[in-house]
């Protein structure tokens, strides 16, 4: 087979992968999965963490070799040893997280990416060309701008300009809206389906949005632990079905309906202020009140200071200036306040903010108790009490481990924050304060989550949930505040809360 | 990537239960962390072999007469032993505060001062019963070595400097103060040519353990790293100083108190080095002077490492570094290799170890699963 052949003549193209079988050691990625992508056309991947989707377009891409299976690109059987292989073919992939450098412009991005950067670049040449470039495409960036000063929803449209500036036909985009507000969403994705439907372009995107799906895509193919489980037009379909597809037979736990009133204030921050890594301000003298039985939930593009907030909270990093009270008392996150006033924290990235890795999954759920009964007598550790807690709440919490010993790090992402969730909700909570908990989990994990924070607001506890998901907040907040560049701009109750409006507010407007 | 490595780690979470798994699958971990630095041993050891072979000397000559001058009788197992006592201590200031993911190099500035410290007890307490002196001293040599290594964790928590740096540094600013006091304000008027201390009386020392010419250093090492190891997986305090070294993050999400224990921890690293150094002093040189700077510091980083920061581990680990130090005076008399030849040995094994740690988890047939 000759590989690296002259990519097919311009317009779009179609991909089909067949009967692709990927095996990591023991384990079956995928196992015999046929995906057809027709040309000029606009495809979606669906399914869940796990479920092999990433797996399978890295074999595309040629980033991993499957173990079996076929690509064919544009109608010839291609073997594609490297991404660049691919690249040379005309596929061109769209990651989740920017790759542009943020320090350089635009066009300094576009140029640099190419194969063949001349030693030295005539700017006002190439200047010139990008100009024309950009006419013919469907939505323009500022060229001059640096990366780090345009809005994410720009920097998207740049990672797409950049792969049709490499002439990149076939483009593969994994999960390209989680950074982006829905407006945004909406607006890129729009525009890209103008594309495809011009026959300019062919688009296979991953994704978990249904909405998105609905919208913009025609076919739809949907991976079950490493099997096609489904693939059809979406015409044809619902999102009900799509979802039941995705899922299998898997029982969900049921969210219990909210229920009480919320009572007094519990959580209260009082101009708030905190800086990021870099010393800039990051959180702007915020003040805020949660109510026992509230959940307060607060929303933005990522990168606005939820993150800084949540850390100020969770103790892992100091305030600037500003006040947390709990239940009216100062809070300064040690271990002794957190413990008198019961709070909880499920942070984003269990893994990276709440778990050591190399520590057992029975450790990983004594870390707020490890140093009383029943788990020390006095200064020794009693290994057994480890165990014998962690076997019930491993039960209770549908943690798929081995043992308990295992280290937790070997664990799905799914069942490392049903550990943290088993730590922090296992007894009574009166402040939890989650961070985009459910972020890239399959539906049985999102759906177990959602109903213990309903669950621990129904029982009385104030709670703040801090997410990039706004379907998310509006299912489960009774109060919504809008965060950007540091600052509460919006608050309204969820049940009166207007999408545009709080869309809008998201994005600074 | 975090997609993929979700979708590996279901394998080995959910999806798969896989097949009962081979002894060396299950045990793959632990044989890994003796295989490893194991072959890094005996790599290092080929290359000092064709370092000698360069000199005209037979390698397998230099194998026989390693072994034989570090454990071929008695004599060499004690002459090892003796050197291995304060390797095992000044490891240990390695080890200790690499549980908290810090990497401390500095034991051989500890040492130094608590030799000064245990001299100084010592020569402020002449004429009191031998045993109140000798208690002291210990004291005052292991918190003299303490706080000396919790000033770099404490540089660290809260100005920012990195431990690995100011623990190095330190090193010198010791040996400057050492120098200054034993040529200035502590000088034994009596000592011409090296300016040492006054001697801490015969009576005062703490001598050897019956029946060897191994002295009383051993037991306070393989006590210290005992208790090292103990304190580290079966207490309250190791159970949080392993969280926080995993994961500050973590830790500080459960809000223990991360500073505390890093200068504690720090505390008890310096203070096994401040050991070494009175061991030092009351068992071997009876009184301080550069004669303690001799690289027992520096060479319990190298025992930590190829421990891999394991208290149990090391204690094994010196005794072998004992042995080789203690070779090189037969190597010297036997092949006429200079005495500093086991230096460059110490270098080339130093160097195998680090470049080994990139093994750990690659190794195709002792992996489970990928």
């Amino acid at each position: 087979m000759i590989i690296g052949e002259t990519p097919p003549p311009s317009g779009a193209f179609g991909v089909d992968a067949v009967a692709m079988t990927m095996r990591f050691g023991d384990f079956l990625a995928l196992d015999n999965v046929e995906l057809k992508v027709r040309p000029g056309s606009f495809h979606a991947l669906l399914g869940e963490n796990g479920a092999g989707k990433s797996t399978l377009v890295k074999c595309i891409m040629g980033y991993y070799h499957a173990t079996e299976g076929d690509i064919i690109v544009g109608g010839r059987e291609q073997a594609i040893a490297n991404p660049k292989n691919a690249h040379a073919l005309g596929l061109g992939m769209v990651y989740q997280h920017f790759t542009l450098v943020p320090a350089m412009t635009v066009a300094e991005n576009l140029v640099l990416a190419r194969d063949d950067v001349p030693a030295v670049v005539n700017w006002p040449k190439e200047m010139k060309e990008l100009e024309a470039f950009l006419g013919r495409m469907p939505f323009r960036v500022p060229l001059g701008a640096k990366v780090s000063d345009i809005s994410a929803g720009e920097r998207q449209k740049c990672e797409i300009l950049k792969q049709l500036y490499l002439k990149r036909r076939f483009l593969i985009l994994d999960e390209p809206t989680s950074v982006l507000t829905p407006a945004e969403a909406d607006e890129v994705l729009g525009m890209l389906r103008e594309m495809v439907v011009r026959g300019e372009l062919t688009i296979l995107m991953i994704t978990h949005k249904f909405r998105e799906v609905m919208a913009f895509a025609d076919d739809v193919t949907i991976l079950r632990r490493g099997k096609l489980a489904g693939a059809g037009k979406v015409s044809e379909l619902t999102p009900d079905a799509m979802a039941r597809t995705m899922i299998g037979a898997e029982e969900l736990t049921v969210q219990p309906p909210r229920t009480g009133k919320p009572g007094q204030a519990r959580l209260e921050l009082q101009k708030l202020r905190a800086l990021d890594d870099t010393g800039a301000v990051a959180v702007h003298d915020v003040s805020l009140t949660v109510r026992a039985g509230e959940i307060v939930g607060i929303a933005g593009v990522s990168g606005n200071g939820q993150r800084q907030l949540v850390e100020v909270l969770a103790g892992q990093r100091e305030a600037e200036s500003g006040e947390i009270r709990v239940a009216g008392d100062p809070y300064r996150a040690s271990r002794e306040e957190m413990r008198r006033h019961k709070m909880s924290l499920l942070p984003e990235e269990p893994l990276k903010n709440a778990c050591v890795g190399g520590m057992s999954v029975a450790d990983n759920i004594a870390f707020r108790d490890f140093d009383r009964a029943p788990f020390a007598r006095g200064w020794w550790l009693n290994p057994r009490a480890f165990r014998d807690d962690a076997r019930t709440r491993i039960a209770r919490y549908k943690i798929k481990t081995r043992t308990p010993d295992t280290p937790i790090s070997a664990l799905s992402g799914g069942n490392v924050q049903r550990a943290v969730l088993a730590r922090e909700l296992g007894g009574d909570v009166e402040v939890l304060i989650a961070a985009n908990p459910c972020f890239g989990l399959d539906f049985a994990a999102v759906a177990q989550i959602h109903a213990e924070i309903m669950a621990a607001r129904n029982r009385g506890a104030a709670v703040l949930l801090v997410s990039e998901d706004l379907d998310e907040l509006l299912e489960l907040s009774d109060r919504l505040v809008v965060m950007f560049h540091g600052e509460f701009v919006y608050e309204a109750r969820t049940s009166e809360a207007d999408l545009t409006v709080v869309g809008r507010h998201m994005a600074g407007h | 990537m975090t997609t993929e490595a979700a979708d590996s780690t279901d394998a080995v979470g959910t999806v798969a239960p896989a097949a009962d798994p081979g002894f060396l699958q299950r045990h793959g971990g632990t044989i890994e962390y003796v295989l490893i630095p194991g072959a890094a041993l005996v790599g290092a050891l080929a290359v000092f072999g064709i370092f000698v072979a360069m000199f005209g000397k037979n390698p397998l000559d230099l194998y026989f007469y390693m072994y034989y001058g570090a454990f071929g009788t008695w004599f060499s197992w004690q002459n090892t032993l003796t050197r291995a006592a304060p390797l095992i201590l000044t490891a240990l200031c390695t080890a200790l505060p690499a549980q908290l993911g810090m990497v401390i190099i500095g034991g051989e500035g500890a040492l130094l001062i608590g030799a000064l410290s245990a001299t100084s007890a010592a020569l402020a307490l002449q004429g009191l019963p031998p045993l109140v002196v000798q208690i002291a001293m210990v004291c005052a040599g292991a918190i003299g070595g303490g706080l000396w290594i919790m000033l770099s964790g404490g540089l660290r928590q809260y100005r920012g400097v990195n431990e690995t740096i100011s623990s190095l540094l330190l090193v010198y600013i010791a040996l400057a103060i050492l120098n200054h006091l034993v040529e200035g304000l502590m000088r034994d008027p009596a000592s011409l040519n090296k300016p040492s201390t006054r001697e801490i009386g015969a009576a005062n020392m703490i001598g050897s353990i019956p029946g060897t010419d191994v002295h009383w250093g051993l037991a306070f090492g393989l006590i210290a790293a005992i208790a090292s190891y103990i304190l580290i997986y079966h207490t309250v305090f190791g159970f949080a100083a392993r969280v926080a070294g995993g994961n500050i993050r973590a830790a500080k999400i459960v809000g223990l108190g991360v500073d505390k224990l890093i200068l504690t921890v720090c505390f008890l690293a310096g203070g096994a080095a401040g050991l070494a150094g009175m061991v030092e002093v009351a068992a071997v040189q009876g009184r301080t002077n550069a004669n303690l700077a001799a690289g027992y510091g520096f060479t319990g980083i190298l025992v930590a490492f190829l421990a891999r920061q394991n208290p149990l581990a090391i204690i094994p680990v010196a005794i072998l570094l004992g042995g080789i130090s203690a070779s090189g005076g037969l190597l010297q008399r036997r092949l006429g290799l200079p005495d500093a030849s086991v230096l460059v040995l110490q270098g080339i094994i130093f160097v195998f170890v680090l470049a080994s740690d990139a093994l750990y988890g690659r190794i195709g047939f002792l992996k489970g699963k990928s």
